[in-house]
């Protein structure tokens, strides 16, 4: 799960509730609840046990067994998410914990919003459970209020320009407007202007497969790994990470046994490749041996068939970890050939 | 000439799929069997002989059926029965959809003929890029109940778990082919397209009982040209610039192939269901054409790219044939060369190299093609062989 920013200060509702209700669409906010609700019974009891459960597929019986008195005492707080996805036998022990709360026992309820299982979240309403609503942040106005908010929440306040320019850009997706806000108060200061969404635009990390193929190829073995998985995390797809690393490796090859002299624009013609990536071969070129290039090379191929499934049960993203270690080390660890 | 007739040096299987159709002609039950499983090595004729024994089935002449001269039977070998389907997979492997809609068309009567036959090609296929065999679980239930006029005819490269689900294989009756002798496929190349018998014979030995490559060599100068460039690899690439450059080469010389393989069909394909939505000869298209069009146009791209693989696939069984014939003389072996043509570069790589140093190279060319058949950016799995080939 991504970063979901600072956890809020005590929210303004009891934590210590024997019942909280999480409910509505937006992910991000129902983790923040959850966190901040948390955060709050600890505050009580730093040695409270934290369960998480999912209510599809629990069995009967379960949350009843984690609530019941334990010999040591001390708080518990079971979150239990998706209640609106819960079996009927899963809603009546739910009912049954509402209508006879235990001492020092705190349900976290969280629920997507919807109609189903909607009776269930009446009845901890009327048993009097605090309630933290998660909206959907769906129109650029919804948007321009989160950002609004999330500035707020940080003492800090935003143009409207700046806000529209965020929301412009990010929009897309609720974590990275959040996660921008949160660079944004921590990078500058005062009221955060459009000068300040421009400037925090251009220093953004940007990773596309071929930004981490052109850490490795520099031997970045830190930076490679640091793009990769932020490339991963915005949805880069596995392939496209093989194949920048690949073509990469092949310019490298081409360009490497090409005679000294020629001109760039020469052996572009020569290759059939553009200028420009001729000229990035060459200064990439340094360090690395025939050897070298041929190793990185059977590395990415290896690893382009376990990111397509050929190792079932395979994770492609430590697959590609460990490939974009091994191409940035066969620069210049590598016997020549 | 009868439909048995283009299945070389195979009398074993034809006499078994010749005795079933007689049997199913003549109303016996017992003979018949609504499965079968044909395998046998790329190029022996498993297709053609799935196809011989369709027509059989269908034939007019109930005495000794696969006459090749009726109707049913030209109509089968021309691929155009409505009773016959023959199905491969799109791209590099069968998916589930296609494959529940052919299975529930398996469960229709057949339209005139007294049989259904579904002919599916390469089995081995239906396993996906996850390992798992979702495709052929589908068609499982069918062959484990099947519909009583449907006859079903599976073609894979042999009986091995990797090649066909065991829990299919258990279910039907299963012929094997041989890889055919070089002298029946140069025979076959004079007897049925007038090749000059040496060239027949250069291309029999050449492609290694691969009838249908034996018939493109024999018959096409480009191919014998890419082939004599795939050989010479082995012995002429020792940097690894060279090294990438020649894999770019070697896979566009297979991207021609399967283009020059693909235009001809394609182009056919389209032309017909132009004509059968009457836009030859309007010029409105009615309603449907353009989706029926592009749907035609995505699936020959799928179709393209499998034959893409397929004609690189046949390049690396050249280079295996290469390495299979150092070690034959590195060995001192007494066995026919199949690249007799190069014996003396075969002989200069035997002098230089250990039989160990070979037998890795062969690893690296089978590495290649499990590569591509797993899905493999085919370029990125070339640059790996070729780079392992390299001499020194
Ligand atoms: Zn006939």
């Amino acid at each position: 799960m991504l970063d979901t920013g600072p956890v809020p200060s005590a929210p303004s509702l009891d934590p210590l509730a024997p019942v909280t209700l999480v409910v509505g669409p937006e992910e991000l906010l129902a983790s923040r609840a959850i966190a901040a609700t948390v955060a709050g019974i600890r505050l009580a009891d730093p040695g409270t046990q934290v369960h998480r459960l999912r209510a599809t597929g629990l069995e009967v019986g379960a949350i009843s067994a984690l609530a019941a008195p334990s010999l040591f005492g001390g708080h518990v707080a079971i979150v239990v998410e998706e209640v609106g996805e819960a079996a009927a036998g899963i809603v009546d022990e739910l009912r049954g914990l509402i209508a006879q709360p235990a001492d020092e026992v705190h349900l976290v309820l969280v629920h997507s919003g919807g109609a189903r299982g909607r009776p269930l979240l009446d009845a901890a309403r009327a048993s009097g459970a605090p309630e933290v609503p998660c909206p959907a942040v769906k129109s650029d106005r919804d948007k321009i209020a989160f950002v609004e908010a999330e500035f707020r929440r940080a003492h800090r306040s935003v143009t409207p320009g700046a806000a529209r320019a965020l929301v412009d850009a990010l929009g897309a997706n609720v974590r990275e407007l959040a996660a921008a806000c949160s660079q944004l108060v921590a990078d500058c200061e005062g009221r955060v202007d459009d000068t300040a969404v421009e400037r925090y635009h251009r220093g953004r990390v940007e990773a596309s497969g071929f930004d981490v193929a052109d850490a490795a190829l520099t031997g970045q073995a830190e930076r490679a790994l640091l793009l990769l998985r932020h490339a991963l995390a915005v949805g880069v797809a596995p392939v496209l990470v093989t194949s920048a690393l690949a073509s990469g490796l092949r310019t490298l090859a081409k360009v490497g046994s090409a005679r000294g002299g020629t001109k760039s624009v020469d052996l572009a013609r020569e290759l059939a490749l553009p200028p420009f990536l001729v000229d990035k071969a060459r200064r990439q070129l340094p360090g690395w041996t025939p050897g070298g290039i041929a190793a990185a090379i059977t590395v990415v191929a290896t690893a382009d068939a376990e990111v397509k499934g050929a190792g079932a049960g395979g994770d492609p993203a430590y697959a590609l970890e460990r490939t974009v270690l091994a191409v940035a080390s066969a620069r210049s660890t590598s016997p020549p050939r | 000439m009868s439909v048995w007739d283009d299945l070389v040096g195979q009398d074993e299987v034809v006499a078994v799929l010749r005795e079933a159709a007689r049997a199913a002609h003549a109303g016996a039950t017992a003979g018949m069997t609504n499965a079968w499983l044909i395998t046998g090595p790329p190029g022996s004729g498993r297709s053609t002989a799935a196809v011989a024994f369709a027509a059989a089935l269908l034939c007019e002449d109930l005495v000794d059926p696969g006459c090749g001269r009726c109707e049913a039977c030209r109509s089968v070998r021309a691929g155009s029965s409505p009773d016959v389907t023959v199905v491969s997979p799109a791209g590099a492997y069968y998916r589930v959809e296609p494959m529940r809609e052919l299975v529930a068309r398996a469960a229709w009567a057949p339209s005139g003929g007294r049989w259904q036959v579904i002919v599916c090609e390469d089995t081995d296929r239906m396993r996906g890029p996850d390992l798992r065999w979702a495709a052929a679980n589908v068609l499982l239930k069918a062959v484990e109940e099947p519909t009583a006029r449907t006859v079903w005819v599976l073609c894979a490269p042999s009986t091995s778990s990797e090649d066909v689900l065991p829990t299919i294989r258990s279910r039907c009756r299963h012929v094997g082919l041989r890889t055919p002798s070089t002298s029946a496929v140069a025979e076959l190349l004079v007897r049925r397209d007038g090749v000059d018998p040496s060239m027949a014979t250069f291309a029999a030995r050449a492609s290694q009982g691969h009838i249908g490559r034996a018939r493109r060599l024999a018959t096409d100068e480009q191919a014998r040209i890419r082939r004599r460039d795939v050989l010479a690899l082995p012995t002429s690439i020792a940097g690894v610039g060279e090294a990438i450059l020649a894999a770019e080469s070697l896979v566009s010389a297979a991207k021609v192939e399967a283009t020059e393989l693909s235009e001809v069909r394609d182009a056919a394909e389209t032309l017909a269901l132009r004509q059968a939505f009457g836009m030859e000869e309007r010029r409105r298209a009615p309603t449907g054409a353009a989706g029926a069009l592009r749907d035609l146009e995505a699936e020959q791209k799928r179709r393209g790219t499998r034959v893409q693989r397929d004609a690189l696939d046949l390049a690396l069984l050249d280079l295996l044939g290469f390495y299979r014939d150092v070690l034959v003389v590195a060995l001192g072996a007494d066995v026919e060369l199949v690249n007799a043509e190069l014996a003396d570069a075969v002989r200069r790589l035997a002098r230089t190299s250990t039989p160990e140093s070979v037998l890795g190279r062969v690893d690296a060319v089978g590495a290649c093609r499990a590569a591509i058949a797993s899905n493999v950016a085919p370029l990125l799995a070339v640059e790996a062989m070729v780079l392992a080939l390299r001499t020194g």
